[in-house]
């Protein structure tokens, strides 16, 4: 889009002889790669993966959470009380309003009965609201913000994979514990990381650390060495990145460069996925803290599950957020199969709240009644080059968070849903 | 006070990598008044490439400073001959479209075979580790790649402007006709020219490639304010690109520092303020 404006741009300089057109190439149309609708609701149940399909996210979610949907459908069985299942996919671009009007879109014309996936807060939030007027089901495993069970809670939404309170609050505590009390922020600036850096300087403050200091850097910056800086001179015992995905990856790249760590202070990643891990390599990702609520290399049958999952994606191991999908997918497909319909989509989620959950990558958990689904998370290190055995062999366990412990307590959140 | 040094010596880092992509596009645009899209996929390529040849050849960082841009430039030749000089005769909006059109589908196909996050690429051995200014900690692969730009920047500068290659090609633009009768090949100078800017962009690709890795991303996020360089410098002025090149480095870097969420955008709001007032861009001679 700012290419296409761009473009425009460089014509009102350069081409003198005819205007700019209106509507450049880099268009793309919102839902693009669904399905074709069919005639008329009903008879069957649709699920919408709605993903950042090649932006800075694709990794983490993107087409491996097409094909985490797929694997739970399969797994399932292809059909649910009697009904086919189907599958279809958007590219929200970590836009808020292409977001949202795909998920009306589908909606309304391609009678889509559950949404999961959607990273990036910002879309997410706004998913959440249309999700909620049109009484469907949304399984979010992408994005991060903990407002999803919060303030902006739904009896529409499921909160799945982790979210930035728990990553903080398994991240945060064992490092304040350790000795890094006081902490400086480089915080991306939109929804998720402004609720990451509160929710860690929550934990922080808790446990007896300090915050110093924070800058925050636009969403998909290409250097960092100004913020870096800042956070070099600031004299913080830690410098703890609230962002995600390239702005990540780059981070802690020229963070290296910089010798933020070779010079006294360690470098913490809020939010890292084992794509990030694997896009920095070992020699310059080993020794990182980071917490996550999936490994495939956890237990056999994460292993089993992560080698079909590569099997189908490149030999790529799975993100935190395809384990997600593929355990909210099969949840719900559990859910609707009791209820015999997905048409009342606050009906299913309060059965699926009331349902415990039980699948191979999570194992046993619940759902709270704010929408937080419930598991252990755990703080990994990334392992150095000598300690890994095999290509996607990175992380080494510090310490599991176990699930009552692991994300915020219904009655802390805020969220309109709980009655106090 | 010494970190707003610090802030000026990262600005101009960054500007380096401004300055190399802006000149090569300024200088396509001076002689073939092409608007060439593709230099972001190009300088992409670039990165690449040198990490190809080190993950499937073996072959470092030195030869493949290089070996890249002479891939890339090649490969700049072959779609100079074949898709843009289809389209001189028409309007420069169509050369605009078709580079554009070009440099999405490098970088879809790309992003099809290796994801989003990319790459790692390690930095070289000889050039690890930071020096301590005093003011700041200058990683010295920064040093490295400021000087080596500056240098490359200046000698494009002085061969176009100084050489009698460059006076053949300054003449060519000025009047291809003319410069035709006296004997001189114009449409393999300009294929040769193309290919030379574009081993530029694959040269400043692999300079980048251990400072931000390598994704199919990279030349996308760089290209759009590359853009706005060309258009405040003035089109097709060499000089005037290499300076905003650096000077923008400079403006955004201390942007970082006092309003930093307007990093990304301090550049457009000066490009709008140049095109209200100076439309032909600061270096650029009114038509």
């Amino acid at each position: 889009m700012v290419l296409t404006l761009c473009a425009a741009a460089l014509c009102a300089a350069a081409c003198k002889k005819e205007p700019a057109p209106d509507k450049g190439p880099g268009m793309v149309a919102p839902g693009s790669g669904a399905a074709p609708a069919p005639s008329a609701g009903g008879g069957k149940i649709v699920i919408g993966v709605l993903s950042d399909m090649s932006g800075v996210y694709a990794d983490l979610g993107g087409k491996g959470s097409v094909i985490a949907a797929q694997m739970a459908v399969d797994d399932f069985g292809g059909t649910v009380a009697g009904m086919p299942i189907e599958i279809v996919s958007g590219d929200h671009q970590n836009k808020a309003d292409v977001g949202s009007s795909i998920a009306r879109e589908w909606f309304d014309t391609k009678n889509v009965d559950v949404i999961v996936d959607v990273p990036t807060s910002s879309v997410a939030l706004a998913v959440n609201k249309v999700v909620t007027a049109a009484n469907k089901v949304f399984l979010v495993s992408g994005a991060g913000t903990s407002d999803l069970t919060g303030e902006q809670c739904s009896p529409n939404t499921i909160h799945w994979a982790y979210d930035t309170w728990a990553l903080s609050n398994a991240a945060g505590r064992e490092i304040v514990k350790n000795g890094g009390d006081s902490w400086f922020f480089v915080t991306v600036d939109y929804a998720f990381g402004h609720t990451l850096k509160n929710d860690a300087t929550k934990v922080i403050e808790a446990s007896g650390g300090k915050v110093l200091g924070e800058v925050q850097h636009p969403f998909k910056a290409t250097d960092f060495s100004s913020f870096l800086l800042q956070a070099q001179s600031s004299k913080a015992k830690v410098v703890a990145l609230a962002n995600a995905g390239g702005d990540t990856v780059n981070a802690v790249k020229q963070a290296a460069e910089f010798g933020i760590v070779s010079k006294g202070q360690q470098l913490v990643g809020l939010l890292m996925f084992i794509a990030d891990v694997n896009a920095l390599g070992l020699p310059t990702a080993q020794g990182l803290i980071l917490s996550e609520s999936f490994y495939w290399d956890r237990d056999d049958q994460t292993r089993a599950w992560s080698q079909k999952f590569g099997a189908k994606d490149d030999g790529v191991m799975p993100t935190m957020i395809h384990a997600g999908v593929y355990s909210s997918v099969l949840h719900y497909l559990k859910t609707v199969a009791e209820l015999k319909s997905a048409k009342d989509g606050k009906a299913v989620v309060a059965k699926m709240e009331a349902t415990p959950t039980d699948d191979p990558l999570f194992g046993k958990g619940t759902i709270d009644a704010n929408g937080r689904k419930r598991h252990a998370m755990y703080v990994y290190q990334v392992k150095t080059p000598a300690e890994s055995k095999a290509k996607w062999d990175y992380y080494k366990l510090i310490r599991e968070v176990p699930a009552d412990q692991a994300f915020r307590a219904p009655a802390d959140s805020g969220c309109p849903l709980i009655k106090k | 006070m010494s970190n707003l040094f610090a802030q000026l010596v990262l600005g101009l880092l960054n500007g380096a990598f401004y300055a190399m992509l802006s000149l090569g596009l300024a200088i396509i645009f001076g002689l073939l008044n092409v608007i060439n899209f593709a230099h972001g996929a190009l300088y992409m390529l670039g990165a690449f490439v040198a990490w190809g040849l080190l993950h499937y050849a073996g072959v470092g960082y030195w030869p493949a400073l290089i070996i890249a841009p002479l891939v890339v430039g090649g490969l700049g030749m072959v779609l100079e001959r074949w898709l843009l000089q289809r389209l001189y005769r028409l309007d420069p909006l169509y050369n605009l479209l078709l580079t554009f059109g070009v440099a999405l589908i490098l970088q879809g196909l790309f992003q099809l075979k290796f994801g989003s996050s990319g790459e790692p690429y390690e930095l070289p051995q000889a050039l690890k580790g930071v020096k301590d200014m005093g003011f700041m900690i200058l990683p010295i692969y920064r040093g490295w790649v400021m000087i080596v730009s500056l240098v490359v920047c200046l000698a494009t500068w002085y061969v176009t402007e100084r050489t009698k290659l460059g006076s053949y090609l300054r003449a060519a633009t000025e009047n291809p006709g003319l410069v035709q009768a006296f004997g001189i090949n114009v449409p393999r100078m300009v294929t040769v020219t193309y290919g030379l800017s574009v081993a530029l962009a694959a040269f400043a690709g692999v300079l980048a490639a251990p400072i931000y890795g390598v994704n199919p991303a990279m030349g996308a996020d760089l290209i759009v304010v590359v853009f706005a360089v060309v258009v405040i410098g003035g089109m097709g002025s060499i000089m005037g690109s290499i300076v905003t090149g650096f000077a923008l480095g400079v403006i955004e870097g201390l942007t970082k520092v006092v309003y930093p969420t307007a990093a990304n955008t301090v550049v457009f709001a000066l490009m709008a303020l140049v095109l209200v007032f100076r439309p032909a861009g600061l270096f650029g001679k009114a038509p």
